[in-house]
């Protein structure tokens, strides 16, 4: 990328190279967005409807497309051509603004994101602080929108939001550290690189600290993400729709593109830290092989969790205010304090790591998973309806 | 909301503004149109006023304009989600004051139609509690099994909501033939059903969290404010019309009358009066079985004038509906008109409650008011 | 305890305040003072052997051949499972009566209620507004003799049937 830009910026010599650079940064960066962040976002829509129809015995957008997999193309072009409501007592710059500045706060994150060894935008030496403190934008973007909409549910909203990401920022941040002390670094390449394909090379499974501060993570970004059980910025049966309700058409959509490409950051984020990873086996020496195997592992483990984002969704009810704070300050900071001490103390007793702690909670993580699974296959058994059919066909 | 300084006693104070909320008419779960004019500070209500009246459609006056058959299709518009009770109500009503005898079979009929009614209704206060909590599917559970009683009930009567399925002296029609297998075929597979909402959203921790010790009636405050049905009976009152009250043929069905037990928190919270209605459910499927077992033969409604004029007289008649006792005032002067209609709901009585109720509770905590009394917005404005 | 019991007892205590039995068919009732009803009430749920703690129904009957607008109270009583009908005559033209809103909290929507539609006003309510019907209705709908203004607002209450237009060519 450099290097093709210090080589266009060689053949205009009577521009100035920082122009040069600008102006292919930006090229490359809406690129980036067209290409890859609003298919992402758009298509994580679709399959968060369809997965949600499952859960809940309907079918969900099956129209447009096959299986209805356009459909969220077909509702961006909806909304942009329908009417941009702005009603007349907001304040209109404010108003106007947020969407963006909620969109540009997660497009920034995907800079640093790795998505192969050899595809990131820009491998930072603090990757994963830089991701931090710009996602922490979009509750400026929020705030702004719950603000000048001039409705005091909005405004609920927004203040909901920002507590919210403020809150917490610092449990997410202490669960961090876990990760970046077992991998000596900030950069986002470097701490995959410090992980093994293998799970017993995760961070995850390197002790239980590091184990609790996985699952810490996970749900301080569902929090910081305002998905259920923590959605109460846009609680729809509480605050109408939060800090969205006065918006319409496009920016309206813009708020909702965010939430949703939000949810693939905070899958990469979780697979980054904790799971390896793009880390694969070095099964072929084709570059090119490589880096799609590698890119196709980080999306399906991001995916992972996003989808398991959208279960919970599903399944959860939401916490109160107040239940949220407690959980927050009373539970998550304190065990993140304790834990960052303790993973740290595993550390030096065990500068190397110890394969059979490794071993022992990779078997105890797969005897949760059956057993989790088994509970899931029971509960389909009693449910049991694909053998009742439609009462009203017949009697029995 | 904006920090201001307040001089009190000479001791410098900080206080919040308080800011004033209009939830409704039109708000996701107001369940209809309802308006509530919040006094909050912050996230906690000093007070909720209810506004009512947006769903008023004078039904009352209706009834003395329209005469006695006329009025039975107006009852299900009392309330909509529960049509099958109203419609019973109204036709108690008029049999006692016309002195009519329904026939055996016309009565188990009504039982059977009133009990999936109420299924069909508690289904709906249990699922729409889990939505107003923030749980989007037991929702579209519960109506996925609502729908199978609508199917059963439109096959019934031909009518999904409002029925007007009841007649004085009867029913307008008898079972369909090969019904009561097909009642029973759905409460095979409704009974587990309701195991699994239990799993699902019942013990679920956030929902219990968010539900018990919220909002908790005391069955003292519970008598005074006249909480009917499912509210009553959460704060400790076992007291069913239907047992202790008994029309129709109920007291030829053996089931028990469910009350709040505060397993989770106290008697009378949020979380009991959903629970009730749980296991309500489940009651009504026990009579549902006796009745379709002790089905007997025979006409289905008695023969009653179609010029129905009843003697001079008043009735005070008391209907266990979903929404609890309904109670109603019939005033017949011997024309063909009724002389005078009042009914009281039981969301009347319990939208009366929650002002005094809200004082001290969270936004987030009136939605689950609201819903855990099972208000219908036109049962309170008739 | 049934109701010529509880009219014995009511009688003895209020003496002339309280009327005899009225028998209609199907419902018994204890006419009582408008102005007094509520000691009256107070008494009722009070004594511990008729303890009536719930109000289960308010509601009144505009008796305009009488020139009385009746308020019926229906009790029941939680305590002993028995129910009493109460009932009050207000004057039509000036429909008085004493409120029962500090004995039993129910009566608070209740007597909203019949103020709004039958115009009786419910003496120390504590917030005597209308409850179903917009704050600036004119005019109490269930009396008997009420007529529908033609239009609220602008907006008319007569529905025209397009049968009674004339039919276009």
């Amino acid at each position: 990328m450099r290097a093709y830009l210090d080589a266009v910026a060689a053949g205009y010599p009577s521009t100035s190279p920082a122009l040069v650079y600008l102006l292919g940064m930006l090229a490359f960066g809406a690129l980036v967005v067209f290409v890859f962040i609003l298919p992402v976002a758009g298509i994580t829509s679709w399959v968060e409807r369809r997965v949600w129809a499952r859960i809940q015995s309907r079918i969900g957008p099956n129209r447009v497309g096959p299986g209805g997999f356009l459909q969220w193309l077909a509702d961006g072009l909806k909304n942009l051509l329908k009417e941009d409501v702005i009603p007349a007592a907001v304040d209109v710059p404010m108003f106007r603004l947020a969407p963006y500045v909620v969109v540009a706060g997660f497009c920034a994150a995907f800079v640093a994101l790795p998505f192969a060894g050899s595809l990131i935008i820009a491998d930072l030496n603090i990757g994963i602080l830089y991701i931090s403190a710009i996602t922490s934008l979009v509750v400026i973007g929020i705030l702004m929108a719950g603000w000048s909409s001039n409705n005091k549910w909005s405004m609920l909203g927004g203040i909901r939001s920002a507590t919210q990401i403020i809150c917490y920022e610092i449990p997410v941040g202490l669960s961090i550290f876990p990760a970046v002390l077992l991998s000596g670094t900030l950069s986002m390449q470097g701490i995959v690189a410090a992980q093994g394909w293998a799970p017993t090379s995760w961070h995850m499974f390197h002790s239980p600290f590091a184990f609790v501060a996985f699952v810490m993570f996970f749900v301080g970004a569902l929090a910081e993400g305002n998905r259920t059980p923590f959605d109460l910025p846009e609680a729809d049966s509480e605050l109408v729709a939060g800090f969205a309700t006065e918006y319409s058409g496009m920016r309206s959509l813009l708020f909702f593109l965010a939430e949703w490409g939000n949810l693939y950051v905070i899958g990469v984020l979780v697979s980054t830290l904790f799971m390896g990873g793009w880390q694969v086996p070095h099964f072929t020496d084709n570059a090119v092989v490589l880096t799609v195997a590698q890119f196709a592992t980080m999306f399906l483990k991001a995916y992972f969790w996003v989808f398991v984002a959208m279960w919970v969704r599903a399944t959860l009810p939401r916490v109160r205010v107040d239940q949220f704070m407690t959980l927050c300050w009373k539970y998550m900071v304190p065990i993140g304090l304790v834990n960052v001490i303790g993973a740290a103390t595993v550390m030096v007793l065990l500068p190397d790591g110890s394969i059979v702690l490794r071993l022992i909670m990779v078997t105890v993580a797969v005897a949760i998973l059956v057993q989790f699974a088994r509970r899931v296959l029971f509960h389909l058994h009693r449910a049991d309806y694909g053998r009742l059919g439609r009462i009203g066909e017949g009697a029995a | 909301m904006s920090l201001e300084l307040e001089f009190d006693d000479g001791r410098e104070v900080f206080a919040t503004e308080e800011m004033t909320l209009n939830m409704g008419p039109q708000h996701p779960s107001t369940h209809g149109v309802l308006r509530f004019i919040i006094r909050a500070d912050g996230e906690v209500m000093r007070s909720a006023k209810a506004d009512v009246g947006y769903l008023h459609r004078s039904i009352e006056k209706i009834a003395e304009k329209v005469g006695w058959h006329g009025f039975m299709p107006y009852t299900d518009r009392v309330d909509y989600v529960a049509a099958m009770t109203t419609n019973q109500a109204w036709a108690i009503a008029a049999e006692a004051l016309g002195g009519v005898t329904v026939p055996r079979r016309g009565e188990y009929c009504r039982v059977i139609a009133a009990e999936l009614g109420r299924i069909c209704s508690h289904l709906l206060a249990a699922g729409a509690m889990g939505m107003d909590i923030g749980a989007i599917t037991p929702f579209t559970h519960a109506v996925r099994e609502r729908e199978l009683i609508n199917d059963l009930l439109e096959e019934l009567c031909g009518a999904r909501l409002t029925f007007n399925y009841m007649r004085i002296g009867g029913v307008a029609w008898d079972l369909p033939p090969g019904f009561d297998a097909k009642v029973l075929r759905f409460l095979n597979h409704f009974e587990p059903y309701v195991d699994e909402l239990d799993d699902l959203l019942s013990n679920n921790k956030i929902y219990i969290e968010r539900l018990a010790n919220v909002a908790v009636v005391s069955r003292e405050r519970a008598i005074a404010y006249c909480l009917v049905g499912p509210n009553l009976r959460a704060s400790g009152v076992r007291y069913d019309i239907r047992k202790h009250l008994p029309y129709s043929v109920y007291p030829e069905f053996d089931f028990e009358v469910p009350i709040g037990t505060g397993r989770h928190g106290s008697v009378g919270d949020c979380w009991d009066r959903y629970i009730v209605r749980l296991d309500e459910m489940r009651q009504s499927a026990r009579i549902l079985r006796q009745a379709l077992e002790g089905l007997p033969e025979g006409p289905v409604i008695a023969k009653v004038p179609r010029n129905y004029k009843p003697a001079a007289g008043e009735v005070h008649v008391h209907v266990e509906t979903p929404r609890g006792d309904q109670s109603w005032y019939v005033v017949a002067d011997g024309t063909e008109y009724p002389y005078r209609v009042h009914i009281r709901t039981g969301s009347f009585a319990a939208m009366s409650i929650i002002e005094e109720l809200s004082r001290g509770l969270m936004v987030a905590d009136l939605v689950a008011l609201i819903a855990s009394f099972d208000i219908v917005a036109p049962e309170v404005d008739r | 305890m049934n109701t010529a019991a509880i009219q014995q007892l009511l009688h003895e205590r209020f003496g002339s305040g309280v009327g005899p039995v009225e028998s209609a068919r199907l419902s018994d009732a204890v006419e009582v003072d408008p102005l007094s009803v509520d000691e009256i009430a107070l008494f009722l749920r009070d004594q511990p052997d008729l303890a009536f703690d719930c109000l289960n129904n308010l509601s009144g009957t505009d008796r305009p051949a009488r020139g009385k607008i009746q308020v019926t109270y229906e009790l029941f009583s939680y305590v002993h499972r028995h129910a009493f009908v109460l009932k009050v005559d207000a004057r039509r033209d000036r429909p008085q009566v004493k409120t029962v809103e500090n004995v039993w909290p129910a009566a608070n929507w209740l007597e909203r209620e019949v103020y709004d539609l039958l115009g009786v006003v419910f003496l120390g309510h504590s917030d005597l507004r209308r409850l179903l019907l917009p704050d600036d209705w004119i005019g109490y709908p269930l009396r008997k003799d009420y007529v529908e203004a033609p239009e609220y607002h602008g907006i008319s209450t007569v529905r025209e049937s397009i049968l009674a237009l004339p039919e276009r060519r």
